[in-house]
């Protein structure tokens, strides 16, 4: 210890904060930031990783063009568009509400919350396989119970091109509002009771003490759990992969599978990697957008 | 002391003994499925021959490609014999991931000749057709058809049947019968339950249904290219007969599928016919081993080759063992191989349940009577036709099984529609390959 001590003698606080941070700044260049370099470098060739031997040449932004020019890839991108932003709007409202439900004293609360929470412990490859029978247009429970409302007689959720994409829209529903409830749950506890108590006095009915004092308290909360949601939703693979495969047809393909299977199946590196550089930029962009949108609402 | 010490020593002797002694070992890739069951069964024997211990790695069909390529791509050494896909040795001689093992069969006497034509010409050859071998042909397989022959037998059934259609309810010899005998089946109660036509490919993910559609294509005659110009597909693969295939599968989807078939392959179909939702079945000849012998409370399976249309043919399966060019015990691979193609190991492979493409099993005189799938693989095995096999034929299957999925499943455009831009995809396949 002595030793130690001796040899950061005479060091400066700075120098020794560098030593202190240095192992975490060296795992994040060799692991994030190195191969985010070596993608965009990657993305300007026509590499292939399963064709050893072959010549690499300089292809400029021709992977790019193409990519922005293919009619299918935006087709993706609005799957994906209609995945996200419904996954997001519903679980906004749903996680808002489970979390104003759930910040009341009644019997049985912590056990309800644990039981709401338990979608989101299960693995995404196991939920997709898991739904995929409970979509089952014959013995699945999902057309059972909706049947047991209205008789719509045998529908296929996963195999019609109307239905899969709010099928992928419920099944990530299912899983991640518990999350949105969470974070709203925590901002709601968060909100001090001499607000209410002030305007209980000013006689503000339920609905205006809602308005003006819970909504605008949690919502910094609830658009922070969105930001993760869209960023997580915009990146989603497994459990769209293991629930539809993609299919039918495209009608379930998001970017992400359509990049794997660019990337890992068909093999073109340098294409793939000027799409993951697209999808990174857009998502960068919107998440920043988003940020400066978040920081003024909670500024307010 | 001494016995305290005997006691704890002696085992731990006799272990490092044991692992010294079995310290040669081979790892052997395949898919998971009945087969390999059986392979692994049949090389306890050549583990008690030669005291290499077999390791055996099975991967389900879902990932297989995309893990064994990927494997192959990263050359990776954890294999030392894989048994791939026939489409894989096109990628497995252009890019070195196989052993070339034409000095090792002539130094051994292996012959190709004593191979049935079909799978050596699909599972061992690149360029096809050439005597270049990559691989020796270990499990032939087709893509056919089972159904229930205790319904089929039924006097009641087969009265109606003749009366709306004029024809005996029986094995159907063209695809038009077939979709007949589908349709009638289709939302039957038998015995109280509702049933339906038949389960066929319709699986997005890997090959699913590509290889389902195919099988309607080549019956109808389709050809993949010009056979005059390499690579030529317009009017060949869009052919109108190749339309009117792919039109015919998709109103066999929508007449004759379980409701929720919209994503089935091998044990999906397996599962619908087993569970007597259907009268028909598509699947592999592998898999009727198993089938056969689990028919009971009164199910009998009959098995039939792919019906005929405008021609015979059918959509071939099967692969062939190759020696991994990354492995570090390449000699010991080639001994599992040569003891592999010896006739006697190749007629226990066809008795345990592989399906042996040796001559001296295929033209032994008991093998017809066999197995009572056993004439329908020999007349596949000779009108067996396969996918691209070239190198680059996952980017080839890929954009086919998206395209076919979104007509025949989701009844998106049409079939020309659906061909024409396959071969849009392909050629672009084909240009960044070099080949056009």
């Amino acid at each position: 210890m002595k030793s130690v001590a001796k040899k950061f003698k005479g060091l400066s606080d700075k120098a020794i904060a560098w030593i202190f941070i240095a192992p975490t700044l060296i795992l994040l260049l060799a692991i994030n930031i190195y191969p985010l370099i070596y993608a965009i470098r990657m993305s300007f060739t026509n590499f292939y990783a399963n064709k050893i031997g072959r010549e690499v040449k300089f292809v400029g932004l021709k992977n790019y063009k193409k990519i922005l020019g293919k009619e299918e890839i935006w087709e993706k991108m609005q799957i994906t568009a209609h995945f996200v932003c419904w996954t997001l709007v519903i679980q906004a409202l749903i996680g808002l509400g489970l979390a104003l439900l759930l910040n009341k004293k009644f019997k049985g609360n912590e056990l309800l919350t644990t039981l709401i929470v338990l979608p989101m412990m299960l693995s995404p490859a196991v939920v997709g396989v898991f739904w995929t029978y409970l979509y089952n247009p014959q013995v699945g429970l999902f057309n059972y119970v909706v049947n047991f409302f209205y008789d719509f007689g045998i529908f296929d959720m996963i195999g019609s091109s109307t239905l899969a994409p709010w099928s992928i829209v419920i099944v990530d529903t299912w899983m991640w509002t518990p999350f949105t409830m969470l974070i709203c749950l925590a901002g709601l506890r968060s909100i001090p009771n001499y607000l209410y108590e002030a305007a209980e006095v000013d006689r503000a009915s339920k609905w205006q003490q809602f308005i003006h004092i819970t909504l605008p308290s949690v919502l910094p909360f609830l658009l922070l759990a969105l930001l993760f949601r869209g960023i997580e939703n915009f990146k989603m693979f497994d459990l769209v992969a293991e629930l539809t495969s993609g299919g039918p047809g495209s009608a379930t393909e998001l970017a992400s599978i359509n990049l794997k299977r660019e990337a890992f199946e068909k093999w073109k590196t340098g294409y793939s990697s000027a799409f993951a550089v697209i999808l990174f930029v857009t998502i960068f962009g919107f998440g920043n957008v988003y940020v400066k949108v978040m920081n003024k609402i909670k500024d307010r | 002391m001494k016995k305290i010490l005997s006691v704890f020593l002696v085992p731990v002797f006799a272990l490092l003994f044991s692992l010294n002694a079995k310290s040669e070992s081979l790892t052997l890739g395949w898919a998971a499925w009945d087969p390999a069951n059986a392979l692994q069964e049949l090389s306890k024997e050549f583990t008690a021959e030669t005291g290499v211990e077999m390791n055996f790695e099975f991967v389900p069909w879902p990932n297989f490609a995309e893990r064994m390529l990927n494997e192959l791509n990263n050359q990776g050494k954890t294999f030392d014999l894989l048994i791939g896909d026939s489409q894989w040795i096109g990628q497995g001689a252009e890019y070195g991931h196989y052993v070339k093992l034409n000095e090792f069969f002539d130094a051994n006497g292996i012959s190709m000749d004593d191979f049935n034509p079909a799978t050596v010409y699909a599972y061992s050859t690149w360029p096809k057709g050439s005597p270049n071998y990559y691989a020796l042909p270990a499990m032939g397989d087709a893509l056919a058809w089972a159904y229930r022959k205790d319904w089929f037998d039924r006097p009641e059934l087969q009265a109606e049947f003749k009366g709306k259609h004029g024809y005996d309810l029986g094995v159907p010899k063209t695809w038009d019968e077939l979709y007949d005998m589908c349709t009638f089946f289709q939302g039957r109660e038998i015995d109280g339950q509702v049933r339906y036509g038949a389960a066929i490919n319709t699986e997005r993910g890997s090959e699913g249904i590509t290889m389902g559609v195919t099988a309607a294509m080549y019956a109808w005659g389709m050809q993949y290219e010009n056979p005059d110009k390499a690579y030529d597909m317009d009017g060949y693969f869009n052919s109108d007969a190749s339309v009117e295939a792919v039109e015919f599968y998709r109103k066999m989807y929508e007449d004759c599928a379980p409701p929720g078939h919209s994503d089935a392959y091998m044990v999906a179909n397996l599962d619908a016919y087993k569970s007597g939702q259907v009268a028909f079945q598509m699947n592999w000849y592998a898999f009727w081993p198993g089938v056969s012998k689990e028919d009971s409370d009164g199910r009998v399976s009959g098995f039939f080759a792919n019906p005929c249309q405008n021609v015979c043919a059918a959509t071939l399966g099967g692969q062939g063992i190759s020696v991994v060019k990354y492995s570090d015990k390449q000699d010991l691979a080639l001994e599992y191989m040569k003891w592999f193609a010896k006739p006697d190991i190749q007629q226990k492979w066809w008795d345990l349940g592989g399906y042996s493409c040796h001559m001296d099993v295929l033209g032994s005189p008991d093998f017809v009577d066999s197995a009572v799938y056993a004439q329908g693989f020999l007349d596949s095995m000779g009108i067996v036709k396969d996918f691209w096999q070239e190198p680059t034929f996952v980017e080839l299957m890929l954009p086919m099984q998206e395209r076919i999925h979104d007509y025949v499943v989701n009844g998106k455009g049409s079939a020309k529609e659906a061909l024409d831009k396959i071969i849009d995809d392909w050629t672009e396949v084909f240009e960044d390959d070099g080949k056009i």
